[in-house]
């Protein structure tokens, strides 16, 4: 079964979601029964392939060591960055492992969402050395490792959000209106996914395939915005019905996507598409590095901090997408971006004179609109 | 009342040089997202200057956006952990 794509498992869901909306309305704590549903739907996604549950599996259990491990360190006041580095380089070796023996066709610990898990799995290992965590229950984590809607493609929750609303038994009326929310999300998820992204792709491979002796430029344009407003509402609905159901789970999964072609530049493009990713990397990342850099002041000019900080950010972010050169350029054509629009609205006098003017704006998001298109473009693969 | 105003003073001097706009001293409580003030890049530097002068150790994932977005919200996130 493939979880938030097949007729079968929505019909599961549905069936699956009312008891859930009955002990929400009752008041009573959903987590047990919402982790029961999250095994049921893990099983019957990777029952066909034994091998990736057993990956799975060992993924779960060693994760959690290194959580307790950092945690016994954390308690030993033993606050070390080498050990953090190998916590680290330790939580990141089966999403490397996969992604090196993927491009050598073998695909070793290949199972469902160990890309987006890794993202949840060193939250808690860096967030433990930052003191915000000082205890995990194992229920907690695999709960929030494994939480059904968002286990294969995101959004990434973080686990102290996630932990609370675990425990925050809401009362019956803000239940229900999570859940007419949450519906309401599911419904438009689809509507994105199975109807808007369904025409784009058609748009896409019809009209945006190069054919023999026609125009190369103009069949790649019509591919590229195509292609982008594909890749929005295929995954903008995807996130939404993931979202919707955390709703009725009594779970408020943060929002992937906000309005992202209205962007007025690339900064504001970056919280708004793939929010949950940008913001793991701004907070994990961009942050961490930013500030160290500043104590240890390793940049005389603070522009070339802020140019190495955002390369390397969305250098990051490209090679998580895939070891493949399209996935590898789309991250850096956004470190240039991110780093040009950097030095442009520190340094230019016209910038700050007009930046507020409706023309000015107008412009401005015309561009990053197509900028964004072209990133797209890269990303595609199309031409490379 | 000292620390409040220890506080105070480094934050809005802070603020001050960070987002390069005196208006952040006059209005405690204006909105520095909505107003296209701050940016991510300037929290990293907020975050390092209240630990050097208040010793106040803040990691970059421990608030949302939402929860320090004003200068108040700020000086009492900063005060909490004094």
């Amino acid at each position: 079964m493939t979880l938030m794509g097949s007729l079968y498992f929505f019909l599961w869901a549905a069936v699956l979601m009312i008891p859930a909306i009955v002990i929400g309305i009752k008041e009573k704590p959903i987590r047990y029964y919402g982790f029961f549903v999250t095994l049921v739907f893990v099983i019957l996604a990777t029952v066909d392939s034994p091998v990736s549950m057993m990956y799975l599996a060992l993924y779960c259990v060693f994760e959690f060591i290194l959580v307790k491990v950092s945690l016994y360190i954390r308690g030993k006041n033993l606050k070390r960055k080498g050990m953090l580095l190998l916590l680290v380089m330790l939580s990141l070796t089966p999403l490397i492992t996969f992604k090196i023996s993927g491009i050598m066709g073998a695909s070793i610990f290949g199972f469902l969402g160990i890309s987006y898990l890794t993202f949840k799995s060193l939250q808690m290992i860096l967030e433990i050395y930052d003191g915000l965590i000082d205890h995990v229950k194992i229920f907690d984590f695999l709960y929030f490792m494994l939480f059904f809607p968002c286990i294969t493609s995101g959004p990434i929750d973080r686990s102290r959000r996630f932990t609370s609303d675990l425990y925050n038994i809401r009362p019956k009326d803000e239940y229900l209106e999570l859940v007419g929310k949450g519906l309401f999300k599911i419904m438009l998820g689809m509507v994105y996914k199975f109807v808007l992204a369904s025409v784009f792709y058609q748009g896409m491979t019809y009209l945006g395939s190069a054919i023999a002796g026609t125009d190369w430029t103009g069949s790649t344009l019509i591919y590229m915005y195509c292609y982008g407003f594909y890749l929005f509402f295929d995954f903008a609905g995807y996130s939404l019905m993931a979202v919707g159901i955390g709703y009725i789970f009594g779970i408020i999964t943060p929002d992937n996507f906000n309005k992202p072609f209205i962007s007025t530049d690339m900064k504001d493009f970056w919280d708004r598409w793939h929010i949950t990713l940008s913001h793991w990397f701004r907070d994990f990342v961009f942050s961490r590095f930013m500030m160290a850099s500043i104590r240890g002041k390793w940049f005389r000019n603070k522009l070339t901090g802020a140019t190495l900080g955002f390369m390397i950010n969305m250098t990051l972010m490209g090679i998580w997408h895939g070891l493949e050169w399209c996935y590898i350029l789309y991250g850096v054509y956004h470190g240039i971006l991110l780093s040009l629009t950097e030095i442009y609205q520190k340094k230019s006098k016209f910038y700050k004179k007009n930046k507020k003017k409706k023309w000015y704006l107008l412009i401005s998001k015309v561009i990053t609109f197509n900028l964004v298109m072209f990133g797209f473009l890269i990303f595609s693969g199309r031409l490379i | 009342m000292k620390d409040l105003d220890k506080v105070k003073e480094t934050v809005l001097d802070l603020l001050e040089e960070i987002c390069g706009d005196d208006s952040v001293r006059e209005d405690l409580d204006i909105n520095l997202l909505e107003e296209d003030l701050i940016d991510s890049l300037d929290y990293t530097e907020l975050l390092v200057g209240i630990e050097d002068a208040l010793g106040v150790v803040m990691a970059p994932s421990e608030l949302k956006r939402e929860e320090m977005d004003t200068p108040n919200k700020i000086i009492e996130q900063v005060l909490k952990r004094m």
